[in-house]
This record gives structure tokens, sequence and C-alpha cells, in this order.
């Protein structure tokens, strides 16, 4: 797996709102205003397909918010957007849902009084049996939902859920919620899935594990956005990454060279320019230090498919 | 023997099926759909009224010269069509909003349907405030009635050719309202209705059309409770004070007694609930012919009765919150 390079993404010189070579999601003039805040200001964004895409930003940034405007789950104030060639500004949720694009949420919403396996379940999509009256003939929905089941079981294995799937998922901790729901949310093969902070809390042996499934997920053709605030994981398999600080895009740069951009450093520093610049030379070394390990590893991932050309 | 035949007549009684059906249609609101409807009754009047309009006062039979078969079902068929038109105008505006606002517009809806039907100027259609005679809107049931005249059944459970026909209708129907539920809420299609009871928005990010099943679910629940509506008029006569908020509240005590989304709950409930009812009041009554409350009239003493339910139904909702039917699992959760 070759790592994707900007060249590959964007045409054009880089900048916030930078135009992509094949976006999936193309916004303008996105705003949303609570009271005298502006949470979202967003002149103009694109989503490249069928690549990792990590937004980031410190707290309060609109992150969140960008999300529920762009899945119908919040009305902005002005601006369209489309997906894949479709518009989708002023489309309710659920067809926005239908249409390939899955979210999760940041404070999760598992259905505690089903069980694992039946939230699972309600991710697939175009289920027959989900109709009031072919709900009454089991013959209409059997053989699909004996599949679903047999994929969701699949997928709990992935998400080390599946000792648990006939719990309640009110009996979840808080991070197996999280796994839970990513779990939901990828039963639909969904074209683009968005992930809002899809590792908190979650424990990191597993988070290795999920990432090479979100990894699988690109090679499969699949596109995710997630917001996610630990860099490590940003860096370690995103291709591409948004910042946004109070409701704007400040700038957009592949994972190696994001935090060396000044409107980055600003963005989380900005507010703090008095405190003591220790913890941003803190930053500097730990930005080495991540250098250099990112390195290893992409060396590591070469030698993989070179072995992997090798053996097939 | 007074009181014995009140409790137990109960487990029979076309009442009790009335009952049921009104409190399994609200057991789809609220125990599968998370719906807060407070105001079956009203459902129950749509029900009890389209079907006695339609049978008194249009009259297919004396008009139309229809077969009383015919009239009969026709007859429910508007009750049901009247309960889902009903059910329908309640939806539209609520269901997209939080869902204390549905319990406030049903509460208040069945209020006006209550006081609409009871005005002077609409007595020629619905009966003004005295409501229809039994002998009025039961022409074309007694007429399509197949047991000959006596008596069935036996001990307490007896009971005569009509009232026994009556019963006969009214528990089919509960027995098909279980079955109905019983099959919705194993498939895929009652699946998404829990996830609904349980986060809307979960739900809703997975591409379900959440309105739509919110409406199917306040429909189908109300549709029950105008069944219901019909069954208890039949027996009887149709009054317009029955259909006041306290029946809407007899029939969640029904359902909490039972347990809320259980299949047989709300049926095992209905039935406990008029037999506790009875037999308590039927032991108030025994109790005052011996001199028991004296400071009472036996008519307030039989209003004692409500008490002791309630507090029975507070003894159940201390050690058995899930009713009787009830996961307890279910419950123990904070969700
Ligand atoms: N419903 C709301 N009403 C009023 N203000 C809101 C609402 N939702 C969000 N905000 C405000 O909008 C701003 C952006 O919030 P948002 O949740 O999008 O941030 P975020 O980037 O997701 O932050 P975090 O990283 O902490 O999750 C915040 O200042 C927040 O207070
Ligand atoms: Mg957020």
């Amino acid at each position: 797996m070759s790592k994707v390079t900007a060249a590959d993404l964007i045409s054009g010189t880089n900048g916030p709102g930078v135009a992509k070579k094949d976006p999936i999601i193309v916004a303008d003039g996105v705003t949303r205003q609570f009271g005298g805040l502006k949470a979202v200001d967003v002149d103009h964004l694109e989503i490249p397909r069928n690549a990792i895409t990590a937004l980031i930003g410190p707290n309060g940034a609109g992150k969140t918010t960008l999300f529920n405007l762009l899945t119908g789950f919040d009305k902005p104030n002005t601006g369209t957007w489309s997906f894949d060639g479709t518009n989708l500004a002023g489309i309710p949720s659920f067809k926005a849902a239908r249409s390939g694009m899955v979210r999760t949420f940041q404070l999760t919403k598992s259905l505690g009084r089903l069980t694992v396996l039946e939230n699972v379940l309600l991710g697939a999509s175009d289920q027959k049996g989900e109709r009031f009256w072919a709900s009454f003939i089991p013959g209409i929905w059997r053989e699909q939902e004996n599949a679903n089941r047999e994929k969701a079981l699949e997928l709990l294995a992935r998400f080390k859920l599946d000792a648990k799937k006939d719990d309640y998922a009110a009996s979840l901790s808080g991070g197996q919620r999280k796994l839970l729901e990513m779990a939901r949310a990828l039963m639909s093969d969904p074209q683009l899935v968005m992930l809002d902070e899809p590792m908190a809390g979650v424990n990191p042996a597993l988070t290795q594990s999920l990432l090479d499934h979100v990894l699988g997920l690109k090679e499969d053709g699949m596109t995710v956005l997630f917001v996610e605030h630990d860099m490590h994981m940003v860096r370690h398999i995103s291709d591409w990454v948004v910042v946004m600080a109070e409701g704007k895009v400040v700038a957009e740069d592949v994972p190696e060279d994001i935090m060396k951009n000044q409107a980055v450093v600003d963005a989380y520093l900005g507010s703090h320019h008095d405190t003591d610049l220790g913890s941003i030379t803190g930053q500097i070394e730990m930005e080495e230090a991540l250098q250099a390990e990112l390195a290893e590893e992409r060396a590591d991932a070469d030698t993989e498919a070179a072995t992997d050309k090798e053996q097939s | 023997m007074e009181i014995l035949n009140a409790f137990f007549s109960a487990f029979v009684d076309s009442s009790s099926a009335a009952f049921a059906l009104a409190a399994i249609g609200l057991g789809v609101h609220f125990g599968y759909g998370g719906l807060l409807n407070f105001g079956q009754a009203g459902f129950m009047a749509m029900g009890a009224y389209g079907f006695s309009i339609w049978t008194a006062v249009v009259a297919p039979t004396e008009n139309w010269g229809w077969h009383p078969i015919a009239s009969f079902l026709s007859a429910i068929v508007v009750g049901i069509i009247a309960a889902s038109i009903y059910a329908f105008i309640l939806g539209l505006p609520t269901l997209k909003l939080r869902g204390d606002y549905l319990a406030i517009v049903t509460i208040a809806a069945a209020e006006i349907v209550r006081f609409s039907v009871r005005t002077t100027e609409l007595t020629p259609i619905t009966g003004g405030s005295q409501g229809m005679t039994g002998a009025s809107i039961k022409t074309d049931i007694q007429e399509i009635n197949p047991l000959p005249s006596g008596q069935y059944g036996f001990w307490v459970f007896e009971a005569g050719a009509y009232d026994t026909w009556v019963r006969i209708i009214g528990w089919s129907l509960v027995a098909v309202a279980v079955v109905l539920v019983w099959a919705l809420f194993r498939s895929p299609w009652g699946r998404v209705v829990k996830g609904i009871r349980e986060d809307e928005d979960a739900v809703r990010s997975l591409g379900k059309n959440v309105f739509s099943y919110k409406m199917q679910v306040l429909v189908l629940g109300g549709v029950l409770g105008g069944l219901g509506g019909i069954m208890y008029i039949l027996p009887r006569a149709l009054q317009p004070d029955f259909f006041a908020t306290p029946t809407t509240f007899y029939l969640w005590t029904a359902l909490l007694l039972g347990g809320a989304a259980t299949v047989f709950g709300p049926v095992i409930g209905a039935i406990l609930f008029w037999a506790l009812l009875n037999g308590v009041r039927s032991i108030i009554g025994v109790a005052h012919e011996y001199g028991f409350f004296f400071g009472l009239s036996s008519t307030q003493a039989a209003q004692l009765s409500f008490v002791f339910v309630g507090i029975a139904l507070m003894v159940l909702v201390v050690f058995r919150p899930q009713g009787i039917f009830g996961n307890k699992k279910e419950l123990s959760f904070n969700v």
C-alpha cells in the first residue's frame, strides 16, 4: 500500500478549500449560526473520494456541527453541498444516509434495549421486511435476514463484540459502544463513512486492529472522513487532513506537513500565546519523533507490499 | 358467590376484551414505539362513533338494503378508518417534535372529541350528550348472530346468546391483534420501531424514515384502540362520557400491570384490571351491607374500589415495575 501524495489528490496549488481531482463531497458557503456565534463558516470544501480524510481542529472548532450539517441532522443558515454529484442541501438525514453517506456520533447513540446483534442488523440497508405489510410474510425477508446476520456477526467479530452479541447494548462500556456504532454504520456498505471521534475511549490495542480495518475499507473503495484529536492516529491512517478553527477551514495538507503550517499552529495555540512556550517546543520534539516513526512504518509497509507482490 | 362472580366474569367478559384491544394498541404506541399517547380514549371514541354513526345514522341495511353482514363489517371498517384519520391528523404536526408534544396533543384531542360529539347541534348524528341507545347500534350484529337464543357457558361464565356472540367477536379480535403484534415485532419492521424508541437519531442515521415509522405505529395502535371502542359499546350503548380521560388511565394501568413491551401483557393486564376492580367493588358492597363504612352511601363505598386498585398498582410498581410479563433486565438499565 503506497502512501498517497498531495499531487494525487488535489488539482492546483494547495490552500484551504483547494479543489480535488475526484471529490465525493463539495460544499459551498455553508454557515451555521448559534446566536452570535458562527459555529461553521466554510467557503469551499472538497473531500477526496476513495481516500481517508481527517478533520481536525481545537475543541469547539465546528467539526461536529459541520458533520451534522452535511448529514442533514442540522440545517445551515446558508450554503449548498453535494454528495457524489447529487445535491444534498435540504435533504432529510435519512435520505442522505440512504444515498450512501453514513455517520457515527461523537456522543454514542447505541440502542440500549436492543441486543448488540439487533443494533448491527438495523444498519443493513434495503431490508424488505422493514416494510409494514412485508413484515408479516417471513418468506419475503428471511433469506435476506440470514445473510445480514452472517455479515453482522463477521463485523462484530472484527470489532471484538461477538461474545456480547445477545447482550443489551445498554450493558456495553463506553468504548464498546463506539465500536458498536462503527460496526452498525459499516453494515450498509456505505460509499462514505463519517466517523466523529471513533477512537475516543477505545483501547489502543484494539485501535490498531480497527485502523487496519479502516484502511481495508479504503482498499474496498470506500471513502472515510473522520474527526480525531489524536494526531498519532491522524498521521497513521489519513491521506489528507483538513483543519478547522472557529468554524473556518484554515488549512489542508497531507498529514506529514500539516503541523508545519503556520495557520494550524496558530489555530491550536492562538489563544494561548502567553502560555509557556515549553509546551510548543515539546510539540516540535514530538513531531520529530513521530516523523521518524512514520518513516520507519512506511519502510515496513513498502517491504510488506514488495513481499506481497512477490507472493502473488 | 357474588364476589367470585364479579372477579371471574372479567376473564370472559367482552369489556375485558375491549380493554385488552385498546391496551394492546397503547402497548404498540408506548411499549414498542416509545410514543406517549395519553388520549387512547379519543381513538376508542373515533372507532365507536364511526361504527355507531354508520350503523344507526347511515344505516345501510335500512336505507340501501345491504345485507346485515356487509353493513356490520363496513361499520367496523368505518371505525378503523375514522381512528386512522384521527391518528394521522394528530401525528402530522407532532411526530417530528419531541415526545412530550404528542402526549399533550393526544390528551387534549381526546377531550375535544368528547366535547364535540356531545354538542347539541350534532345530536341528530352523534346523539349529543345522551349518545345512542344500545338498540340502535345493535341492529346488524343481532341480525347476524348465529347462536340460537338461550344460555351459554357455565358457572359464573354463563351468558345469553347476544352477550356470548359479542364475547366471541371480541376475543377473536384480541386473538388476531395478539398474533398481529407478535408477527410485527419479531420482524425487521418491529426492530426499526424498537430502535426508534431507543434513539430516533441513531435510526435516522441508518437511513430509515423515522417519521413514517412513527406514523405507522400511531395509526396501528390507534386502530386497535378504535376496535376496543367498538367492542366496548356493543354490549351496552354509546355513552360519550365513557371516552373521558379516566378510561385512558385505566388502560395505562392495565398496560403497566401486564408489561408494556410484551405481547400478552396488555391482555392479562386488562383482564386483571377488571377482575380486581369488580372483585374489590363487590367485596366492598358485601362489607357495606354488613355495616362497614357506615358513614358512606353504597355508591361512595363502591368508589373506594378505585382506591384499593390504586394501592395494588403502587405495590406492583414497587415490587414488579416491569409488569407481570415484562423483562426485568430491560428495566434495569438507565437508558
Ligand atoms: N446546538 C447548539 N446550540 C448552541 N451552540 C452550539 C450548538 N452546537 C454547537 N454549538 C457551538 O458551536 C461550536 C462548535 O461546536 P462543535 O460541536 O461543532 O465543535 P467540535 O469542533 O466538534 O468540538 P469538539 O472537538 O470538542 O468535539 C461550539 O462553540 C459550540 O458551543
Ligand atoms: Mg465534536
